[in-house]
């Protein structure tokens, strides 16, 4: 069994918001929380543990993942994007940006999980309809807004990234 | 402990009225004041806070929901020297948390009264050895017949709280309601239940807590009311107001269900970090947090109105009773609001409310947006179209004749002095949702479809403030501060948890002083810090605390205009220029305003009569419904909300606020059940209990009509809890207009709908259309 | 979370030659774990007995998506948003498409595999009615080799199956030929989306001159296992559809249905939903057949 990938401790590699990083965690471990406690990356959230949701949505190999179900050891090689790696106070994101002018957070809980299906909705889909929209964000629970300021916010980035697109404009999606 | 700072000079000339002033920040959409924060990721929720050499606790709680406690045994296969264990002989003070009756224990002394009451308290280093001990931890009971139910309680033949299961009870009388029947044309009677809701912020209850013989005990939590906690604290560790210290940390979502809670939950935090000797951290997951924490009361509300025959009300005898739950809490001030509201927006000459609170062997009931008032209204909304269709009237016509207006009295005898414009609101509602255009098509389409649509409507009120004498008793201190690094701190203990109180009351400083938004910032919500400006409920944050900073704010400008040379007009230099002339003579620029009661206003708390609310928010809404006779299901499909609550400090968080709190009251309505086992919560995880989703919340249209109240700051009034009030009735009124059956429990999900309709035509054939 | 990462052990070996002989060597011992969106739940809950657990995500051996003439072969791999994405899949198991999308969230679906939700077994699964319409059949493999049964056969009880010890499942094929049938499939749900079914009912018939030549039916949550409703679809074989025949197949089901009261929901709605969407269903035949 030394071929396998195992369990141990021996260290895990994966890319963080572009950067590489190898933690010693158990294989069992969820990638919540390493990504949490191993890495300090606590803008990913935990609200119930059981994928319902979304607070801890992260994007791994460009898909959307709930990180509370995600044993560490299925993310050996993976690329993974959390909250932290989308925008920095002096360049917000558009998502974040947009997020912040229309409403789209309030106790902000959700909030990390709900940019990040954001983002995947709008790589999948860079021009969705409302109710592509809402099917996008079902699986992030948001007790706060009634969703309608988050689905203005989303349609935002929409018009903000045209724009962007044609005035030759560019930012990291 | 806040010191009090040295007292401010009082300006003279600082107490004038701006409501109706033109504003450069109040109404207008600046940033979230920890907006950024939020959306970087950077915001510190409790969770996120990690310290060195910290310990984790865990708690031992009751598995019956009534009983002695025989013993308590520690299974050996634990090494128990490795842990800290708090049992109630451990309380170096006094064993009850410090509500309004101190009769709920920190922890059970020999006797437990509901499932998932605290034991025992453990802390260990190693969170997953937590878990196993706590399963290691073996409490055998002499169990003790429960009461689980209002009706239970009321036969009063066991009796689990006092002598008569009554945690408390009102009488509110107007008129001569026994009088009154023989002259009616209509008597109607109708008996509403409502059930129990679940908060379901999304983060869950946590603390952190730390002590040390030099500072005392510090405790940091995701909560509401600070200084709550901390007087609980005082009196369970038993120590001097200066050896206690709460500080909020960023909160993920509360709606009242982090108002008392946390006083349980930091209490047992210190305990563990008093005995243990280490900062400890306690945070629930979702199941215990579902299972083990404070919940909306259930309710059964009946109705029995009299009418004349043109449809004006006559006289309403109105029986309000909730569940309490094991103890008080806040159940007697939940059960107050739930008496002034159950009469609704109307004027009735003679009316009676008698109401009472009943004990039974339940998690303790709490605060939950809206406090009573969305259990009474819907009530008196549902019953409003029952009456509608008892005496043959469109229910927006029932409704209409008998609206208050400026210069009626309440229930309360409470003389409506301000403008009502209850049938402004009710026409824009009406419009806006096209509703009799839409009522006919519907007539016409549900003939041959198997989903039926209706549209239904709620008109409410809700009171802004404390109830009655409320706000004179918190006799709230709140103010404004400028530190010597030139920035304007707002000093309230009002906590941020998504309503946006950082940014409403920055807003009010700022446009006060009159300097930028920018330049104000939000003191850190710690007791140490910032004074007591009372608790952050009842709608009462942007009202009264708004008010406070705004004279706060005046207060100040004036006091640097006589002492410190500030000119008339001001730049932002000359403004910060003159506070450090104030601080070289006062060592400090510090502007308190303590409450002050509004004159004329007048409240008897013995007979229940007065002014109940220094102010009313009003609200008109509208649901469209669909039910689909193939599944029984009713979904809104859109829903309108006209709403009068003064002047808009903020356009985005205000619609947020509304839009929020509707998608909760259909939660409320037609998806949040507690499914109850033998006392215990059986569906306590997210995927068994059920809040609607991005999917199922409908397109929601807000409009505000503004009407600036003289009581609040810049003129607002309450906006928080008023839009959970409506849709529940507002949707179950648009069901029977689409099927003609009316519906008198929520949470109304589909197989009640089926149960009901099965047995009221029991010989109804299976059929798909 | 209540579970402890310490005390399972997990492996990833990589290879489905890797997995296979781990499980050969000790039958039975290693839990085969794919997208984790039922493992990893019991974990949190602290539920998860199996200490072992050997890693089949990443595997492309399993993650596949392949159309031969007749049918479509699904790796038991393939996440649900595989299958919802794939242009076959949409045109000739539609069904089966549109049950991927109700798979709980996209966070779900990206991650929840089609082999996971059979295997698992609940009878509330959404892609089983699907399948059972459809004379869908599972290809089993081990170190002994690969075998094939009709899906039909495949539960065996609540949350049992016909897997051996040593065996993945490693594929379900789909027969394309129903794409030409009139189908059905309804979910009702707790909500609109995130929601497990209360009851679902799938079914895919052919008629010629109002006469049932061909039905298939089947439901989710009204057996302890996802099964075919054998007795309704007798009721209706070889019958001219018409509202007596409904009416029949109606009753029938109300008898063949073994519903439970749970903490979702309550048997006797089951069963009468079920039968209300039998009838949506059958109205709907009869409607399409009166078309000229
Ligand atoms: C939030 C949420 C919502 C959900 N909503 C729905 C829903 O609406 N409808 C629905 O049907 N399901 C739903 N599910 C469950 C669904 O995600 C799972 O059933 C999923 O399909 C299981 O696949 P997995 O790869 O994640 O399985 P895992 O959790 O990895 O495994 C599940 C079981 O299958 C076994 N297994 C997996 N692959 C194989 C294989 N190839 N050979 C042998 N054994 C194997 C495992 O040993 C285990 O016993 C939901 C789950 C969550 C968390
Ligand atoms: S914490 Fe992962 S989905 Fe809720
Ligand atoms: S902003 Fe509070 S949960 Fe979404």
């Amino acid at each position: 069994m030394s071929e396998h990938l195992a369990n141990s401790s021996a260290g895990i590699s994966f890319i963080v918001n572009g950067e590489k990083r190898t933690v010693a965690a158990h294989g069992m471990k969820r990638l919540l929380d390493v990504l949490r406690e191993d890495l300090h990356l606590t803008g990913t959230k935990e609200g119930c543990g059981e994928g319902e949701c979304g607070s801890c949505s992260v994007r791994m190999n460009g898909e959307l993942v709930n990180s509370c179900l995600v044993p560490v050891l299925q993310a050996e090689g993976a690329t993974i994007e959390t909250v932290e790696g989308l925008g920095r106070a002096e360049a917000l994101h558009p998502i974040q940006k947009a997020f912040l002018e229309c409403g789209g957070a309030q106790c902000g809980i959700c909030t990390p999980g709900m940019l990040m299906a954001t983002a995947q909705l709008l790589a999948v889909n860079p021009h969705p309809t409302i109710g592509e929209i809402r099917e996008g964000l079902a699986g992030n629970l948001c007790r706060c807004t009634g969703f309608k300021r988050i689905f203005d916010s989303v349609a935002a980035v929409v018009v903000e990234m045209d724009a962007t697109a044609k005035t030759g404009g560019a930012h990291a999606g | 402990m806040y010191a009090m700072p040295q007292p401010v000079r009082r300006s003279s000339t600082a107490q004038t009225m701006s409501t109706s002033e033109k504003t450069r920040i109040v109404g207008t959409a600046v940033p979230r004041k920890e907006g950024v924060d939020k959306l970087l990721g950077r915001a510190r929720y409790l969770d996120d806070i990690e310290r060195e050499g910290m310990w984790y606790g865990a708690t031992v709680r009751s598995s019956i929901p009534r009983g002695l406690i025989r013993s308590i045994g520690f299974d050996r296969r634990i090494d128990w020297t490795e842990f800290t264990v708090v049992t109630v002989a451990d309380i170096p003070g006094r064993n009850h948390i410090q509500l309004i009756n101190a009769d709920q224990p920190v922890l059970a002394d020999g006797m437990v009264n509901h499932c998932e009451e605290a034991i025992v308290l453990l802390a260990h280093p190693d969170k997953h050895k937590l878990r196993e001990a706590v399963d290691a931890v073996n409490v055998e009971y002499e169990p003790l017949m429960p009461v689980l139910t209002i009706e239970e309680s009321e036969r009063q033949e066991t009796i689990v709280w006092g002598a008569d299961n009554i945690l408390k009870s009102f009488l509110l009388e107007k008129g001569d309601v026994d009088a009154a029947w023989a002259q009616a044309a209509h008597i109607v009677e109708g008996e509403y239940r409502t059930g129990a809701q679940e908060h379901l912020y999304i983060e869950n209850n946590g603390v952190i807590a730390e002590w040390s013989e030099g500072n005392g005990i510090t405790v940091w939590g995701s909560l509401q009311c600070p200084y709550y906690v901390h007087k609980s604290l005082l009196a369970v560790l038993d120590l001097p107001e200066d050896k206690v210290r709460a500080i909020q940390t960023e909160t993920g979502g509360a709606f009242g269900g982090k108002e008392d809670y946390p006083s349980t939950l930091a209490s047992h935090a210190a305990l563990l970090a008093m005995k243990s000797g280490h900062v400890v951290k306690m945070t629930y997951d979702r199941m215990e947090d579902l299972a083990a924490t404070t919940k909306r009361h259930p309710s059964r509300v009946r109705h029995r109105t009299a009418l004349d025959g043109d449809g004006k009300l006559l006289a309403m005898d109105i029986e309000v009773a909730t569940d309490g739950g094991a103890y008080t809490t806040l159940s007697s001030t939940v059960l107050s609001r739930a008496t002034l509201h159950s009469p609704g927006p109307y004027v009735c000459p003679n009316v009676r409310v008698s109401s009472k609170a009943w004990a039974t062997n339940t998690v303790p009931y709490g605060a939950f947006r809206g406090f009573g008032a969305p259990q009474a209204i819907f009530a008196i909304e549902r019953h409003m179209d029952e009456i509608a269709a008892a005496i043959g009237m469109d229910p927006v016509e029932v409704r209409r004749r008998n609206f208050l207006h400026d210069g009626d009295t309440t229930a309360t005898e409470q003389v409506m002095r301000e403008p009502v414009i209850l049938d402004k609101l009710l026409d824009r509602a009406l419009t806006e949702s096209d509703y009799y255009e839409r009522q006919k098509r519907f007539a016409q389409e549900n003939q041959t479809r198997a989903v039926k649509r209706g549209l239904g409507i709620a008109a409410f009120y809700h009171g802004a403030g404390f109830t009655g004498s409320g706000e004179r008793y918190l006799n709230s201190l709140a103010g404004i501060d400028v530190t010597p690094e030139g920035r304007v701190r707002v000093l309230v203990a009002n906590t941020e948890f998504g309503q946006g109180t950082n940014t409403i009351l920055s807003q009010i400083a700022a446009e006060s002083i009159g300097i930028d938004y920018d330049d104000v910032e939000m003191a850190p919500v710690d007791t140490n810090v910032v004074p007591n400006s009372g608790p952050t409920v009842a709608s009462r944050t942007s009202m009264v605390v708004g008010k406070l900073i705004e004279r706060a704010g005046l207060q100040l400008v004036g006091t640097l205009r006589e002492r410190a040379g500030l000119r008339e007009e001001f730049t932002r230099e000359e403004f910060f220029a003159a506070c450090e002339r104030l601080r070289e003579e006062d060592g400090a620029v510090i502007s308190l305003c303590r409450y002050e009661a509004p004159a004329g206003i007048f409240w008897d708390d013995q007979k229940y009569r007065g002014e109940a609310y220094p102010a009313f928010a009003w609200s008109v809404q509208v649901a469209q419904v669909a039910v689909d006779t193939t599944t029984y299901s009713a979904e809104v499909e859109e829903f309108w909300s006209v709403q009068e609550v003064g002047r808009v400090l903020h356009p985005v968080l205000a619609g947020g606020q509304i839009e929020g709190g509707i998608a909760q009251g259909i939660g409320y309505a037609l998806y949040e059940k507690v499914v109850w086992k033998d006392g215990r919560m059986a569906n306590n995880q997210m995927t068994n209990y059920i809040m609607p989703t991005a999917e199922d919340v409908p397109p929601i249209h807000v409009y505000f009509e503004e009407i600036p109240c003289r009581f609040g700051g810049f003129g607002a009034k309450g906006i928080g809890e008023l839009p959970h009030d409506g849709p529940a009735p507002a949707i179950l009124n648009g069901i029977r207009d689409a099927i003609g059956v009316g519906f008198n429990a929520i949470p109304l999900l589909p197989e009640d709908l089926f149960a009901q309709l099965v047995t009221q035509e029991s010989k109804a054939e299976v059929s798909a259309v | 979370m209540r579970g402890n990462a310490e005390a399972h052990e997990l492996i990833a070996p990589g290879s489905l030659t890797g997995v296979l002989e781990l499980m050969a060597r000790a039958p039975g011992e290693w839990m085969p774990i794919a997208g984790g969106t039922e493992i990893m739940v019991a974990h949190a809950a602290g539920r998860l007995r199996e200490k072992k657990l050997v890693s089949l995500w990443g595997i492309g051996e399993l993650r596949f998506i392949e159309v031969s003439g007749e049918s479509i072969a699904i790796g038991a791999g393939a996440t649900f948003r595989d299958l919802r994405m794939h242009d076959t899949v949409q045109s000739g198991a539609s069904l089966l498409a549109k049950a991927a999308t109700w798979i709980g969230s996209i966070a779900n679906q990206s991650r929840a595999t089609i082999g996971g939700n059979l295997v698992n077994g609940s009878p509330a699964a959404d892609s089983s009615p699907a399948l059972l319409v459809c004379d869908a059949e599972v290809e089993l493999i081990s170190m002994r080799g690969k075998r094939r049964i009709p899906y039909s056969s495949f539960h065996t009880g609540y949350k049992r199956n016909a897997m051996t010890p040593d065996e993945l499942l490693y594929a379900v094929h789909v027969p394309l030929r129903f794409a030409q049938h009139r189908q059905y499939l309804r979910k009702v749900g707790t909500r609109r989306a995130m929601a497990i079914s209360k009851v679902a009912l799938a079914g895919t018939a052919l008629l010629h001159g109002g006469v049932v030549s061909e039905i298939r039916l089947a439901a989710a949550s009204l057996a302890p296992l996802p099964a075919r409703l054998y007795r309704t679809e007798a009721v209706l074989h070889g019958r001219a559809l018409g509202p007596l025949a409904i009416r029949e197949a109606q009753e029938a089901l109300m008898e063949e249905a073994k519903p439970i009261d749970d903490i979702r929901s309550t048997a006797a709605y089951r069963s009468r939903v079920a039968a209300n969407l039998l009838g949506e269903f059958l109205n709907e035949l009869l409607t399409a057949e009166a078309r000229p």
